[in-house]
């Protein structure tokens, strides 16, 4: 995440968002994923409240870290407001990967304080460095968001069901996008999640209607 | 004003959220069913953002430099590349081709 600040920053030019808008950013909602989507959607020209939803949902993922990190670290409640900023994919995973509680916390401060800082250097630097580029689609910047999303996305298609959901939501993605207003779709596109799930809920809940010959065992795991 | 808005809302939704996880007592979020939702939301979101951002401009849907630029970067993910390695890749081969087609 540290690097990638530059992207973001060179992003959120690209989109017309000025320094301060974009240093703003890195400061206040330090969570990548929501940041690029949010500058994408105004850039499409989507409603302020429409691209903020389309951030928004993109970081409830932060919630459930959130509950793995408070039983991990036990903070005082007076310290959790602070602590909450720096709830992000990065210092779960390192947090949740250290032996105990002392260790724990040493790695969340540590890898809190040194991605906020990195993360918002890099932006600034980013958010620069555009400015001096002048047109950021002749250097093709404008791929650069496509691109981060792509590597975000890659490692959670694991199984069948993310491909689907993932597959689904292209299509909802990319149909809706002639008839709705900008940012509209991407909510609806969210609607594959609960979709297919619905979906796989039906057939566990009919095994008769599964393919021939399948192994039972393998159901409801 | 409209990009202030947008960023006084994003930054209150996800500070919200944020805090949330770590003040409410495990259990309440701690299902299964709500689990597997929020672990397929982002897979929804990033997949629908990835396309547009890809095949959209302001007036629909268009096959343009940035199509040649994204499968650039999905080469490079296959390949393992890190992922400053894929974003440049992106970037590269989206401005080589715009630069081909003049």
């Amino acid at each position: 995440m540290g690097l990638s600040g530059v992207a973001f920053g060179v992003t959120a030019a690209g989109s017309g968002l000025d320094v301060v808008q974009t240093c703003a950013l890195s400061l206040l909602v330090f969570t990548g994923a929501s940041q690029f989507a949010l500058v994408g959607a105004l850039a499409a020209g989507g409603n302020p409240l429409t691209a903020a939803a389309g951030a928004f949902f993109l970081g409830v993922r932060n919630a459930f870290y959130g509950l793995r990190l408070s039983q991990v670290l036990a903070l005082p409640r007076r310290v959790r407001p602070f602590a909450a900023q720096w709830v992000i994919d990065e210092t779960t995973a390192v947090t949740l990967a250290q032996p105990g509680r002392r260790s724990a916390r040493i790695g969340f401060t540590v890898t809190g304080l040194t991605l906020y800082v990195l993360w918002n250097l890099t932006t600034l630097l980013g958010v620069l460095g555009a400015g001096a580029l002048g047109d950021t689609d002749a250097w093709g910047l404008d791929a650069a968001g496509p691109a981060v999303f792509l590597a975000l996305l890659a490692p959670m298609l694991r199984t069948a069901t993310e491909r689907a959901v993932a597959g689904l939501a292209v299509l909802l993605g990319l149909g809706l996008l002639p008839v709705l207003p900008a940012g509209v779709p991407v909510l609806l596109a969210a609607l594959a999640a609960p979709g297919v799930l619905w979906l796989e809920g039906r057939r566990r809940g009919a095994p008769d209607r599964g393919p021939v010959g399948a192994d039972p065992r393998g159901e409801d795991r | 004003m409209n990009v202030w808005i947008a960023i006084g809302a994003t930054t209150a939704g996800c500070y919200a959220v944020k805090l949330t996880g770590l003040l409410v007592p495990a259990g309440v979020l701690d299902r299964p069913l709500v689990k597997r939702l929020a672990a397929l939301l982002p897979v929804a979101l990033l997949a629908a953002l990835t396309a547009q951002q890809t095949f959209a401009d302001r007036h629909g849907l268009v096959l343009d430099a940035r199509a040649a630029g994204l499968a650039a970067a999905a080469v490079a993910l296959l390949l393992r590349a890190p992922f400053l390695v894929v974003v440049a890749a992106a970037v590269v081969v989206t401005a080589g081709v715009r630069a081909l087609a003049g």
